[in-house]
């Protein structure tokens, strides 16, 4: 099973990360959740989303307490919230960030051993998107890091969610998979 | 109506949002309900159904539960098949209107959301709000994931529109730890499902062709009777339960019981839950299974009619049956549940220990670790032939 653990920030659309991935993977026939931190939630305050994926039925309910992978939708969010927390040295770390993985250790002091890919989805996502918003574009990266679903799996629950728009939002994920960085690499 | 979700492979959906679909599914003619967390996803959606035009349905927004519930009485009586959805607050306000949509024998059909009453103000889950209201004569139903949720909707109708039931029927489901999890859930055809449901034929309806009155007063010398009559019916209804149930395997292959069991084979001690919390217990009992502890699981699915015989044939031979409670009786004999399961197992020659944990209170998590530790305590309480009167898990004193 993987344990997936989304920070955002309330209006940066993280809920919603983890709901498109769920439904990416259901509708490969595979089984998935996906859940908000259940607190209250405000626009800009730092906010939680879980998914879990499976091959087969979930029944854990409890909350997710130490993820496989922690998706970091803006950078700065790293100095107020520790992103590592209960990840073993497994743990992977994607950020949004337009710096390099060696950068963000050192200034983040995340664990020598801890996996990181970066991507910059903030400008990806203005880029194809007019605006800064990189809930989709950041999904891109993680299925690059993970394979965790097929990327055009998620087309279907993007033109679910976002109609005339879906075709953009897929672009600026599939620009998001091919640019995202592994590693210290960059 | 449409198919308006995808029909016969798993869809990832808010368990909210299908609990909805299947509502519209079922053709009801009235909603009336009044939004609050985390019920709100359901009507919202309802009223987004009907507005759409894909539900030939009235939906009326009240003012307040206690109106929601006097309209769905009013509707109900006119023979209108009725639906509404509430929670913690909104189920306590209408607890007077409870007894009434159950002692007119009105077949409403009601989604408790299950939520924490205040104070302190809390909208996250636990079984309080249900708890207050076991004895308001509903059939009360319990389920653990979104499918179940959308199966026992189908079922609550027929059972509820029965004539030999007649009764209201309350689905319940975790406030947000199921409501707002998104998950695999599979849906029917509307048409099978509108055929599985039926047509509602009230027996007696208001009409103003034919005017009657419904829920006179009823003087001392009748209302004993009234209350038995309740009582039988609420008791009889087990049978059209049943039915129900197994008619819906037969057309749609998932099948329930009013206790379901989990590894219970050769089990000397036994978990008790009720609700969405017990799929994680599910995955505890498969880690102590595997440390060679002989423990199974019983998940209560009825909990009005409550399975007295049931309980006692499954649970009585146990060494010890550990009770897990997502409501406090303040200062009373411990979780409702855990009570009412000794209440079953007193009169036996032979009973188990009974140990009572309450948790999950106002949204606090159980994890897979506590409901393994809560199974070693209890096993420590059964060879010491002793147990407190109920223990809270998690509690920081």
């Amino acid at each position: 099973m993987l344990e997936i653990r989304f920070h955002g920030r309330g209006g940066q659309g993280a809920v919603t990360s983890a709901e498109l991935l769920a439904q990416a993977a259901i509708a490969e026939g595979r089984y998935a959740q996906a859940f908000p931190s259940f607190g209250p939630e405000r626009r800009g305050a730092p906010v939680l989303a879980f998914a879990r994926i499976d091959d087969h039925p979930i029944r854990l309910r409890q909350q997710i307490y130490e993820p496989d992978v922690a998706m970091v939708l803006e950078e700065a969010l790293m100095k107020i919230v520790d992103v590592e927390a209960g990840m073993d040295e497994r743990g992977l770390i994607i950020v949004n960030t337009m710096h390099t993985a060696a950068e963000l250790r050192e200034r983040y002091h995340l664990k020598p051993a801890r996996r990181i890919w970066t991507v910059d989805a903030s400008r990806i996502a203005l880029e194809g998107l007019g605006r800064p918003i990189t809930n989709t574009t950041m999904l891109g990266a993680l299925i690059n890091a993970t394979q965790c679903v097929r990327l055009d799996s998620m087309k279907a629950p993007l033109d679910a969610r976002f109609g005339k728009i879906a075709e953009k939002n897929f672009n600026v994920l599939k620009r998001a998979h091919d640019e995202c960085c592994a590693g210290e690499a960059r | 109506m449409k198919n308006r979700i995808e029909v016969g492979k798993p869809v990832g959906i808010e368990v909210s949002i299908a609990q909805s679909e299947v509502v519209a599914q079922c053709d009801v003619d009235v909603i009336a309900a009044y939004p609050i967390t985390p019920q709100t996803h359901i009507v919202e959606h309802l009223a987004e159904i009907v507005a759409d035009g894909d539900l030939d349905a009235a939906f009326i927004p009240v003012e307040s539960e206690h109106s929601a519930m006097s309209a769905c009485v009013g509707s109900s009586a006119v023979g209108a098949r009725t639906f509404t959805a509430t929670c913690s607050q909104g189920l306590a306000l209408m607890h007077e209107i409870l007894y009434i949509a159950s002692g007119l024998r009105l077949p409403i059909v009601m989604s408790c959301v299950n939520r924490a009453l205040s104070a302190p103000i809390n909208i996250w889950g636990d079984q309080s709000d249900i708890m207050a209201e076991r004895d308001t004569g509903w059939v009360q139903i319990f389920t653990e994931n979104g499918q179940e949720v959308v199966d026992q909707t189908i079922c609550a109708f027929r059972i509820a529109e029965d004539r030999r039931v007649m009764l209201p029927v309350i689905v319940n489901l975790d406030g947000f730890s199921m409501s707002h999890v998104i998950e695999p859930i599979r849906f029917y055809d509307t048409k099978q499902v509108r055929g599985f449901v039926g047509v509602y034929q009230p027996p007696l309806r208001l009409d103003p062709a034919q005017p009657m009155m419904f829920g006179p007063v009823g003087i001392p010398e009748i209302y004993t009777e009234a209350k038995k009559a309740n009582d039988v019916a609420l008791i009889e209804s087990r049978q059209v339960i049943e039915e129900v149930w197994a008619a819906f395997a037969r057309e749609f292959g998932n099948a329930y019981r009013a206790l379901e069991t989990y590894r219970t084979d050769d089990a000397e001690y036994l978990l008790l839950t009720v609700g969405g919390m017990s799929e994680t217990a599910s995955v505890a009992i498969d880690a102590l299974r595997e440390q060679g502890v002989k423990v199974g699981q019983v998940k209560l699915r009825l909990w009005r009619p409550f399975p007295h015989d049931d309980l006692a044939a499954l649970l009585g031979k146990a060494r010890g049956v550990f009770v897990f409670d997502r409501c406090l009786s303040t200062a009373g004999p411990g979780g409702p549940v855990a009570s009412e399961v000794k209440t079953s197992l007193y009169n036996l020659r032979e009973r188990p220990l009974v140990v009572g944990f309450i948790g999950g209170l106002g949204g606090r998590d159980v994890t897979v670790q506590q409901f393994a530790d809560m199974v070693h305590k209890g096993i420590g309480y059964v060879a010491a032939g002793a147990a407190p009167v109920y223990e809270m898990v998690g509690v920081r004193e």
